[in-house]
């Protein structure tokens, strides 16, 4: 047998493109789920009810020290079996929901990071100024928070990019999944989990050149190095 | 769950893999030989761009093939997560020792050491507070890491608890459930441990 047969792989080259298509998908709607509720963590575990930040800061270590696999699991597995709030869901459902709930607490960590290195100064300003907590937290604290974080938001976008073929495990037709049901039609799996590597490869280190790109653009454009980056180390890790 | 002993010992065993490997590859990045520096780019740049659940698939089921090298699934998952999480670590060796001040190495020169000696005595001794933290973190994302080799069939927590499972179906959220607090258990030490070299780290060598 051929090592590495060329032509089988262009053959199925364009159905893996194709389910390339989904895994961005999944990406990119996890993250818009991920990003929503990472500031609402944020947000709640800010909360002067004490009760109410505890239980978040539980919930966010929680869901940040066990496995995403395990979480897909029991959101698609169990939770239609928890009595009154359970329901069942849509494999894909289910998938983008852990996703961006296991990412969202990631993010959040992120969040608190810019909202702490806005200035003390900007809350008593707006507070002399009379304005609303609402108005405080959407016409200056965010607008100032956000933008200094992006590029690490833009690295977790990457880390939740690989993490898609998890979902192959509760049978979503991402890529993996795909070239695996590819590969076992004819008992031959180099070609197939070969270009769907390398697909990844080619989307995950231009975006990752970018987002350091950004990185270094945004420090210059801040200077708020000191603590940004001591979360930046921390962060870049997972 | 007998399953948890594999966890553990998979944890362990590439565990001790990724930090071995994290240390070779971070001293070559900073290497002064280009060749090496170059090579070592490419290993971590590669692994960190993958995603590791295709690296598990391609280590096992591709290698068997492509090279016939046949492992099997504990060795396969022990590679694998070792030099995934090896290609991250390596980043926070690099990082640490890239931190410690230019001084340092002048100061070393100056008292005529040798190249070995100044990364034995003076860079590492300094780079190694930095790099623990990190260390930490990287060792509660491995013990993730370790539930995806249920997939390449190897028989850790996460596996039996999905023959758990299949055997009855009305038993899923309890099994899940235990399952999800035996990880968080599991992961508990390690998030204490790593908050704890955290506040230590900051502490005593901000002063000087």
């Amino acid at each position: 047998m051929e090592i590495f047969n060329w032509s089988y792989a262009a053959e199925v080259f364009p159905t893996i493109f194709r389910a390339m298509f989904v895994t961005l998908g999944i990406t990119l709607a996890s993250f818009a789920v991920a990003l929503v509720l990472g500031l609402i963590l944020t947000l709640l575990r800010r909360s002067p009810v004490k009760i109410i930040a505890y239980l978040t800061y539980g919930f966010i270590e929680f869901v940040r020290g066990t496995p995403v696999l395990v979480q897909l699991f029991f959101v698609y597995f169990a939770w239609p079996l928890v009595p009154v709030i359970g329901f069942e869901m849509s494999a894909m459902t289910a998938g983008i929901s852990t996703l961006g709930i296991h990412y969202s607490t990631y993010l959040s960590e992120i969040y608190r990071s810019g909202i702490e290195s806005v200035d003390q100064g900007q809350w008593e300003a707006s507070r002399a100024l009379n304005f609303s907590k609402a108005k405080t937290w959407t016409k200056i604290i965010l607008p100032q928070a956000v933008p200094p974080v992006i590029p690490m938001l833009g690295n977790y976008l990457i880390v939740l990019f690989k993490e898609t073929p998890l979902l192959m495990a509760i049978s979503v037709n991402e890529m993996l999944m795909t070239a695996r049901n590819l590969g076992s039609q004819v008992f031959s799996f180099v070609e197939v989990y070969t270009i769907v590597g390398l697909l990844f490869l080619l989307l995950s280190y231009p975006s990752s050149l970018f987002v350091g790109y950004m990185e270094r653009r945004m420090n210059t454009r801040y200077m708020r190095k000191a603590k940004v980056q001591k979360m930046k180390k921390e962060d870049v890790i997972s | 769950m007998r399953g948890a002993t594999v966890t553990v010992s998979l944890l362990l065993a590439s565990g001790a893999l990724a930090f071995i490997l994290a240390f070779i590859a971070g001293l070559s990045r900073v290497s002064e030989n280009k060749a090496v520096r170059v090579l070592t780019m490419i290993y971590v740049e590669f692994f960190r761009g993958t995603s590791l659940l295709v690296q598990l698939f391609w280590i096992f089921f591709v290698l068997p093939q492509l090279f016939d090298i046949r492992l099997d699934p504990f060795t396969a998952g022990v590679v694998t997560l070792g030099l995934n999480y090896a290609a991250y670590a390596s980043e926070i060796v690099r990082g640490a020792i890239l931190a410690v001040p230019d001084g340092q190495t002048e100061a070393a020169i100056a008292l005529n050491m040798s190249k070995f000696q100044r990364m034995r005595y003076i860079i590492l001794p300094q780079a190694l507070r930095t790099m623990l933290p990190g260390f930490g973190n990287i060792s509660i994302e491995l013990l993730k890491g370790t539930s995806l080799v249920s997939l390449i069939t190897l028989q850790d927590m996460m596996y039996l608890a999905q023959n758990l499972r299949a055997a009855d179906y009305s038993q899923s959220l309890q099994v899940f459930g235990i399952l999800l607090i035996l990880y968080f258990v599991l992961a508990l030490p390690l998030i204490v441990l790593s908050r704890y070299l955290e506040r230590r780290a900051s502490r005593g060598v901000a002063s000087a």
